[in-house]
């Protein structure tokens, strides 16, 4: 008994507990996310949540020493950012000859997720700290992380606000888009894809290939149109 | 492998340098995402090796945002204070964005000449490069 103790005090203090805590309970999202027939409302990191806080908190073990092992994986959100240049040089090359629409759509619908949260958020008297970490919700986790990280708000926010804008753009996008009559696939593409990039993405492919492929497109121009503009909005609004 | 997450993680330091060098408002990643898009664009194509490299790393992305996730527990005070602002804004937010992006691309491919409808089926990828 008195072993066991000692088993668990020292695999407490090690990473790899938590580490490996971190990717089980993110294979069992998983699991539930695919037999679920990838349904938006349960997702795998909102289910990897939900298993892992709790278990913190029952074992009364601090963020920070949880961070000690997670940090690993944590780590990997910076080249996973970079490495996001590829698909969206390759979903360029396939739409050249609609660039320009394409920028000006995507760029009109950033500026609206960005202004429409903030201002709205302003008017019911948010707090300074949760608008810096609403005003990126439309664009992909690791971007509105860094994001948020950089404007002084708190990315664990952002991170869950992004999951949850996904979900429900995931979910509503095509009944707005039918109830305004946009037919064409690369309009409806570009409009879930800007409002909730990732997640919203994987929906548009569900549906139709083209506007999966404008989806992914969409995601990754308005991840550059908000990493670059936002600060400077902020800067200008406050 | 070893290549590409070279050459990924020299455009990640080259972005934070670039940041920290010039104070430009925006995250590393981001800038080290621009560098290698404008690489990408200066040589034509990807490589295979580079493909499957950003695949493995993308085709998981979502396991990355778990330890942020998790950091939620220190900020359950500061949510059920402003979870309601914070919910309807999100809402509204979200119906807005979907509404203008669309709005616009239907309102700029109608006065668009040149652009051609339902050639849906041209999957086949024209290597534009040479």
């Amino acid at each position: 008994m008195n072993e066991f103790s000692e088993i668990w005090v020292y695999l407490r203090a090690s990473p790899l507990m938590h580490l490996t805590l971190t990717l089980v309970a993110y294979q069992i999202g998983n699991w539930i996310y695919k037999k679920t027939n990838l349904n938006p409302l349960f997702n795998p990191v909102l289910i990897a949540m939900i298993i892992i806080v709790p278990i913190l908190l029952i074992s009364k073990t601090s963020y920070i020493d949880y961070f000690q092992g997670a940090q690993f994986v944590h780590f990997l959100l910076g080249p996973a950012t970079v490495a996001l240049a590829i698909p969206l040089y390759q979903q360029f090359e396939k739409v050249k000859q609609s660039a320009f629409a394409i920028s000006v759509s995507v760029l009109t619908g950033s500026l609206t997720a960005m202004l429409s949260a903030i201002y709205i958020g302003k008017l019911l008297n948010s707090s300074t700290t949760a608008l810096i970490s609403l005003a990126p919700k439309s664009t992909t986790t690791p971007v509105a992380m860094g994001i948020t990280e950089q404007l002084g708000g708190l990315p664990s926010l952002t991170a869950i606000l992004v999951i949850v804008t996904g979900i429900l753009g995931a979910m509503i996008g095509p009944l707005i888009l039918n109830f305004l009559g946009i037919k064409n696939k690369k309009a409806r593409g570009l409009a879930i894809g800007t409002a909730s990039h990732g997640i919203g993405t994987a929906r548009a492919y569900q549906i139709n290939k083209t506007a999966g492929t404008f989806a992914g497109l969409a995601m990754g121009i308005n991840a550059l149109a908000t990493a670059l503009l936002l600060p400077l909005i902020w800067q200008w609004l406050f | 492998m070893l290549n590409s997450l070279t050459l990924i993680l020299c455009c990640q330091l080259a972005g934070e340098f670039t940041v920290k060098a010039t104070g430009i408002t925006a995250p590393g990643p981001v800038i080290g995402m621009i560098f290698l898009l404008i690489i990408l664009l200066i040589k034509g194509s990807v490589q295979e090796d580079l493909e499957t490299t950003a695949n493995s790393l993308l085709s998981n992305l979502s396991l990355l945002f778990v330890p942020a996730g998790v950091g939620l527990m220190l900020h359950f005070q500061l949510i059920g204070k402003e979870w309601l602002p914070i919910t309807i804004s999100l809402i509204i937010s979200t119906i807005l964005t979907i509404a203008v992006t669309g709005l616009m691309m239907v309102w700029l491919t109608n006065n668009n000449l040149d652009e051609t409808t339902n050639k849906h089926k041209t999957d086949n990828k024209k290597e534009s490069s040479n």
